[in-house]
């Protein structure tokens, strides 16, 4: 079950480039079981460490920035976690501790399974996300007012939809909840099989259908 | 590097790939009560499936097939054992072995990336235990996902079919809505049959017009991201239409389908059609006999009414498109293969990608060349790849890599003697598998190495650490490895 989220106060680290694919968030050789935990050391490997086999960390890059340390909030460009699908990349990134990610616009299936495992996707204009990166200190992040506060007393507002944010604050699992409706489901499914026959195959028929 | 850091170049800016157009994408202003009169083939297919409202402007959608595979159908599988559960219905998902398996002859479970046997070994035992359809290693139906499954007639017109995996877009080709998912959600389909769905925003892209010769599906696609960006597909659900789209393929249809998630959109989608139909019937999974009577007559609905509204429209002229070929690190840092790198070409890219603003690409040398994938590695890609081989040879030095897309491809071009070509010419031939589109493998190219490859992503280290990627036709990657350097393959042709 993930954790439910309500509020994070942290610095934000600023990583203000367009298009950071899920190969770079975790390279697919850093996948290396088939788990979903034991990822956080692979996350950004590519860009974190000065080479691939000895993860001597690249003094460079922002995530090795002292005052980013602990930090759970990161900022990045447009089309935040394009590419493969690999949910491990928000497995790395929540492992980590990256709780909330501010960019202009997130890929769909990236910011779908951020929402399934207690990770706050928000969409601000690169303008004010240029501004966040350029303050000192930490920003408070407040999902039941959807505000992003910082130290001066300036805040943005922010959209989320109505289903993200009541998984996101429950803490709820999907499941459980879609679970509720399995009457609705199975009243569907029996009244669509008479409808589209052809979509529900025999179950001892590994060819198929039985014609 | 493409992180941002003090650096002047960057600071306070956006590090971002240059593109050759403006973006000109422009919302329509739906008026909501429209649709309810005439829907588009995406709001058939989704007012279909709604099982229940669950939310606001979304609803728990029936999901008609699950597809998974070795990469991350165990950890779904496990999951979904570990919480005490089972697929409600096993027989509509299904598993295959494509992305870690090892492509080179004589291949067994073993895998050169560390723990990727387990992966396999595990995939297969969960897949067991659930009692789902698995393709496995050996199986003569394995291949990869998004070719196998219409070749065994898993998708289907009309029906709603996800993956975990992001290129299942392209069995959009069949008039389905299929797209890709994560663990999380395949797990949640697995569990209820559903998925909780907000509803998307549509888009209707349009090509008209006849390519010139030389010029793709491939070409097509990558000359809509080019233009309007790799978010320019903004989360909607894309229809593709017009002369051109209907004069193409079922296979090149599926290309175009393919890199729709490299749009960034949700997923892509074609009104069936007679080829459809054809390519469809008497494949495995497919309805026989009554049952096809039926859903023939079922499918003559979808399609999208006249004057039904999208959210936003694209229309391209196809008559004015050339070969297209990537030169940076995202899709979109794309352009004509007569083209010049961008003079506003992001200079973290330019260092990475060893090129300069407005060098010429054909000419520039390469040390790889790579068909394959579930872009353009089907029989048609082969052919039109195996057209230009023929009689010619790899430049030295080259490493030629050719896998086809699924078991089925390899015979079929087999009988035909394609793999006497690309053999003859100097390339690899392969079993089928994912392979060296990314090396989840474990397999790779040389370090830094320049490859071209008729896969869909060109991002930084995917096929190797360092490998400068560039994408292209097939028939551009066959030109290319002749040549040893990036070439225009109308030359060869």
């Amino acid at each position: 079950m993930p954790r439910p989220f309500t509020s994070l106060r942290s610095r934000a680290i600023p990583m203000l480039t367009v298009n950071i694919d899920t190969d770079q968030i975790i390279p697919s050789r850093e996948m290396r079981s088939t788990g979903k935990t034991g990822l956080a050391k692979g996350l950004f490997a590519g860009w974190r460490y000065l080479s691939g086999t000895d993860y001597e960390p690249d003094p460079a890059f922002m995530l090795n920035h002292a005052e980013f340390a602990g930090a759970g909030i990161l900022l990045a460009g447009e089309n935040f976690g394009c590419g493969s699908s690999r949910e491990h990349a928000v497995w790395a990134l929540a492992e980590y501790g990256i709780r909330t990610i501010i960019a202009p616009s997130f890929a769909p299936i990236f910011q779908n399974n951020c929402s399934r495992n207690g990770l706050l996707c928000i969409a601000l204009s690169e303008r004010a996300i240029e501004e966040i990166s350029q303050l000192d200190g930490e920003l408070t992040v407040d999902l039941s007012t959807q505000k992003i506060a910082l130290s001066g007393g300036t805040f943005w507002g922010f959209e989320i939809d109505d289903e993200a944010k009541a998984i996101l604050t429950s803490g709820l699992e999907p499941i459980d909840l879609t679970l509720k409706h399995s009457a609705s489901i199975a009243n569907w499914q029996a009244a669509d099989a008479k409808e589209r026959p052809w979509i529900y195959l025999n179950p001892q028929d590994q060819q198929g259908h039985l014609s | 590097m493409l992180c941002p850091d003090a650096d002047a170049e960057v600071h306070g800016k956006f590090a971002r790939t240059a593109s050759i157009w403006p973006r000109s994408v422009y919302f329509t202003g739906v008026i909501v009560a429209n649709r309810a009169m005439s829907k588009t083939l995406f709001d058939k297919i989704w007012d279909r499936h709604t099982v229940a409202p669950i939310m606001q402007g979304g609803a728990l959608i029936a999901i008609d097939r699950i597809f998974l595979h070795e990469r991350t159908g165990a950890v779904a599988l496990n999951s979904l054992a570990a919480a005490g559960r089972q697929p409600s219905d096993p027989s509509r998902v299904f598993c295959v072995m494509d992305h870690i398996v090892d492509t080179r002859p004589g291949r067994s479970d073993k895998t050169l990336i560390p723990g990727g046997q387990a992966f396999i070994s595990e995939t297969r035992e969960a897949a067991k235990r659930a009692g789902i359809h698995l393709f496995d290693v050996t199986d003569p139906d394995q291949g990869i996902t998004h070719v196998i499954s219409p070749e065994l007639g898993i998708v289907l017109p009309g029906c709603t079919l996800i993956t975990p995996d992001s290129h299942t877009c392209t069995q959009g080709a069949f008039g389905a809505l299929a797209w890709g998912v994560g663990s999380s959600d395949a797990e949640h389909a697995m569990a209820t049959g559903t998925l909780r769905l907000k509803r998307p925003k549509t888009m209707r892209v349009e090509f008209t017009g006849t390519p010139s010769q030389g010029v793709t599906a491939k070409d097509l696609i990558l000359a809509l991201i080019a233009e309007h960006s790799a978010s320019g597909g903004a989360g909607c659900v894309i229809e593709f239409c017009g002369s051109t789209v209907r004069s193409l393929c079922m296979e090149a249809r599926m290309t175009l389908c393919n890199m729709a998630t490299e749009f960034g959109a949700m997923t892509a989608i074609i009104a069936p059609d007679g080829k459809t139909f054809d390519y469809l019937e008497n494949r495995r999974f497919a309805p026989k006999g009554k049952l096809w009577d039926a859903a023939l007559t079922d499918w003559q609905d979808l399609h999208c009414d006249e004057n039904a509204q999208f959210d936003c429209e694209i229309v391209i002229d196809a008559a004015k498109l050339a070969p297209m070929i990537s030169w940076g690190t995202s899709v979109d840092a794309t352009i004509p293969i007569t083209g010049c790198v961008p003079s506003n070409a992001d200079k973290a890219v330019l260092e990475y990608i060893a090129l300069e603003r407005g060098q010429q690409l054909i000419g520039t040398s390469i040390d790889a060349a790579f068909i394959g994938s579930c872009t353009n590695a089907r029989l048609s890609d082969l052919r039109r790849a195996a057209k230009i081989l023929k009689d010619r040879t790899v430049s030295a030095g080259i490493t030629a890599i050719c896998v086809p897309g699924s078991s089925e491809v390899k015979r079929s071009a087999e009988r035909e003697g394609l793999d006497q070509i690309f053999l003859d010419a100097g390339f690899e031939w392969r079993e089928s598998g994912c392979s060296m589109c990314f090396f989840a493998g474990g397999e790779s190219f040389a370090e830094g190495a320049r490859v071209i490859s008729s896969t869909n992503r060109n991002f930084q280290s995917r096929q190797g650490v360092s490998v400068k990627t560039h994408i292209a036709s097939p028939e551009t990657v066959a030109a290319s490895a002749v040549r040893g350097a990036i070439t225009d393959h109308r030359e060869l042709n």
